[in-house]
């Protein structure tokens, strides 16, 4: 399977290229720094110890036209790309985007338009004849909660967007999976207090490797946040009212 | 809301929080410390109280490069010894020095120069450490070695993270004839006979290590198994390499009585009696190093109140009797333990505070109760009598003046670790407790 990442240079993103390539796959990085992106290619060709050189190339989910020369690069190095990973995001707390309307729209803009735009442009130019595509949506987004209410809105909007591709171009060959990751320890999350079930980046890829060769639309992981959105999605409002989570 | 937490492996904590990132060198900008996984049992990776944050390592766990036909490798501070089993022992490579678990990382192995089972053929890890990159307490960025910067070296080599943080790490790796190890184990009646085994093993193996039960006393006093193995030849190895095993979880914080004098009699006789001597055969590597990785949080038998490893080394001079009078001392303090680990040490290292040095090295768990403090002083005092000294990596109890007298090297270490930090900002709540740094 020949694979792109967006975001492989750091948490689960890097946990999964590195699981790929340890499998055999052909993996291709997308990232914003092209030092970070150097480095993180020779981690995987040592732990794979992979022959060939992994290739890389600049993708900044911040700004748009990237996303065509990134893409390009990708299908010239694997020739065929057969899935595609998103991982990428941005994240800022509630109050932090609250006392910063730049921030929010900056947070808005990469979490949900440029990530649909990065879809779209995978769709029309990859997967014409089909591919699996991987997006990192939230738990966050499975309910209007008080801690999450901005960054989760852009993570529903995304998981809409991708469960519509799903339906629409399931039969056509496309295959999407909406990763819903609960609370994982990275650096997206440091500083914050880790709940009960909070999990680690290596956990989530493992997960995510296997609902991606399985082609199931929607994973939760760690698995028990699963069950706890459940609870979560059928509190009733004047709970939701009261409580912090 | 709560303040946030932060311990050692020994469970008792103090106030702070972790910082992870994959950017070790901005995160490390402004710190005091940083730690790896946290697998010390003390307080060495414990921030300071006026400054309650600590950078963590283990996002930061990427190979720099690796070269097939020497074996060096060069990582990020926070790539673990689990990773290192699972990329390179495959292949014929492995640490040439472990300790007793694979949760660690190179920058923390590093900083505590940790040994192993093979401590008197191939000393602590700082032997086989070519390299070090650090951010040092002015903010740059230096790399050392023995011959580029060598006294800032030998300084970290067993400092605790307190001369500059680890970044980066280049070690050379040894070459194994397969992943299997060829092992044995030996029933021993007392502590003469144990030790006596010990030192006979220790000329023919590699890997010698072993467990006595110091609650047994009279004639039976330190009876136990010893075990020595080493690296099976590709003729003794099965072909598949070893499957991973499967890890079990301790779930909750068990109550005190789990890990107190009536279980540990039950569990040590036990564990005496199920342990008869073996000729010698293939085990698995991961039992042999790491046969209490499988129990996952097991530092949660312990209990709320947590526990400490008392964990010194008697030097040969001081002879078997001191030995003996140390397992005495304990029974006497009521501190005789559920685990007590005995190993033969080889050579002092390089390191300025590296921990090893040749004689008998004796390592207990205690679970923290009202005297623990009383006993740590009692057995440091017996140890300082014997010229021997303890291991900060297990450390939480010991005082300033007790460590300054096992410790003839300190003053040099001071001095080297002043030079590159003259305002004494990077601490710990070790450093603290042990140096004097300011809170």
């Amino acid at each position: 399977m020949n694979v792109v990442v967006l975001g492989a240079t750091k948490g689960i993103g890097r946990a999964l290229a590195r699981r790929f390539a340890e499998r055999g796959d052909r993996v291709f990085l997308l990232g914003r720094d092209p030092a970070e992106l150097d480095r993180s290619a020779h981690d995987i060709e040592i732990r794979a110890n992979s022959k060939a050189p992994i290739g890389f190339a600049h993708c900044d989910l911040a700004d748009p036209d990237t996303f065509g020369p990134a893409l390009a690069a990708s299908a010239s190095a694997l020739s065929q790309v057969d899935t595609v990973v998103v991982t990428a995001g941005d994240f800022a707390t509630q109050p932090a985007l609250e006392a910063d309307l730049a921030r929010t729209r900056h947070l808005l803009t990469v979490n949900f338009t440029n990530t649909v735009l990065f879809c779209e442009e995978v769709r029309a130019q990859l997967f014409g004849r089909g591919g699996t595509l991987c997006v990192f949506s939230s738990v966050a987004g499975d309910r209007g909660r008080k801690p999450v209410i901005l960054y989760g809105a852009a993570k529903a909007g995304l998981a809409h967007y991708l469960e519509g591709l799903d339906h629409k171009y399931r039969a056509k060959g496309l295959r999407v999976v909406c990763v819903k990751p609960g609370f994982v320890k990275t650096s997206m999350t440091t500083g914050l207090k880790p709940p009960p079930f909070a999990g680690e980046a290596d956990g989530v890829a493992a997960d995510v490797v296997r609902a991606i060769d399985r082609g199931q639309p929607v994973v939760y992981s760690p698995r028990i946040w699963q069950a706890v959105m459940l609870v979560i999605r059928s509190l009733p409002r004047f709970v939701m009212r009261r409580i912090e989570f | 809301m709560t303040e946030p937490q932060l311990s050692g492996w020994g469970r008792v904590p103090v106030p702070g929080q972790e910082l992870r990132s994959e950017d070790l060198a901005r995160l490390t900008s402004d710190a005091v410390l940083t730690r790896g996984l946290g697998r010390s049992y003390g307080d060495s990776s414990l921030p300071p109280a006026s400054r309650p944050v600590v950078v963590a390592t283990p996002l930061a766990d990427r190979i720099l490069s690796f070269d097939d036909a020497t074996g060096v490798l060069r990582a990020e501070a926070g790539y673990s010894l689990e990773s290192l089993y699972h990329d390179f022992l495959a292949r014929g490579w492995f640490t040439p020095v472990t300790p007793g678990t694979q949760f660690v990382t190179l920058g923390g192995m590093v900083a505590a120069d940790v040994h192993g089972k093979n401590h008197h053929v191939d000393g602590t890890i700082g032997r086989h450490v070519r390299s070090l990159r650090l951010r040092v307490a002015s903010g740059a960025i230096v790399e050392c070695s023995r011959t580029q910067e060598p006294d800032l070296f030998r300084a970290t080599i067993g400092g605790m993270g307190l001369t500059g943080h680890i970044l980066e790490v280049e070690l050379q790796l040894v070459r194994v004839p397969s992943p299997w190890i060829w092992g044995e184990m030996m029933r021993v009646a007392n502590i003469d006979e144990y030790l006596d085994a010990l030192k006979a093993s220790a000329a023919h193996w590699p890997f010698t290590m072993g467990w006595i039960d110091c609650l047994s006393t009279g004639p039976a006093m330190g009876r136990g198994v010893l075990q020595r193995g080493r690296w099976a030849t590709p003729a003794e190895a099965p072909r598949e390499f070893p499957r991973a095993l499967i890890r079990v979880p301790v779930p909750v914080v068990c109550p005190s009585w789990v890990m107190g004098h009536t279980v540990g009699k039950i569990f040590n006789e036990g564990y005496y009696r199920w342990n008869r001597t073996t000729p010698a055969r293939v085990v698995h590597p991961a039992k042999f190093f790491y046969p209490l990785d499988a129990l996952v949080h097991w530092n949660r038998l312990y209990g709320r109140r947590g526990f400490t490893q008392y964990q010194c080394v008697l030097p040969e001079a001081a002879g078997r009797a001191a030995v003996k009078q140390l397992l005495e001392l304990l029974t006497q303090q009521g501190a005789a333990s559920f685990l007590c680990v005995i190993k033969d040490c080889g050579e002092q290292g390089e390191g300025l505070l590296s921990f090893p040095l040749t004689g008998t090295s004796i390592a207990l768990d205690l679970p923290v109760r009202d005297n623990t403090q009383s006993v740590v002083d009692r057995l440091n005092e017996f140890v300082i009598s014997q010229g021997g000294r303890i291991y900060l990596a297990k450390d939480s109890f010991t005082r300033a003046e007790h460590f300054r007298a096992m410790e003839p090297r300190l003053d040099e270490w001071l001095a080297i670790r002043r030079k590159w930090d003259p305002t004494g900002k990077l601490r710990s709540a070790q450093s603290v407790r042990l140096f004097g740094d300011p809170a």
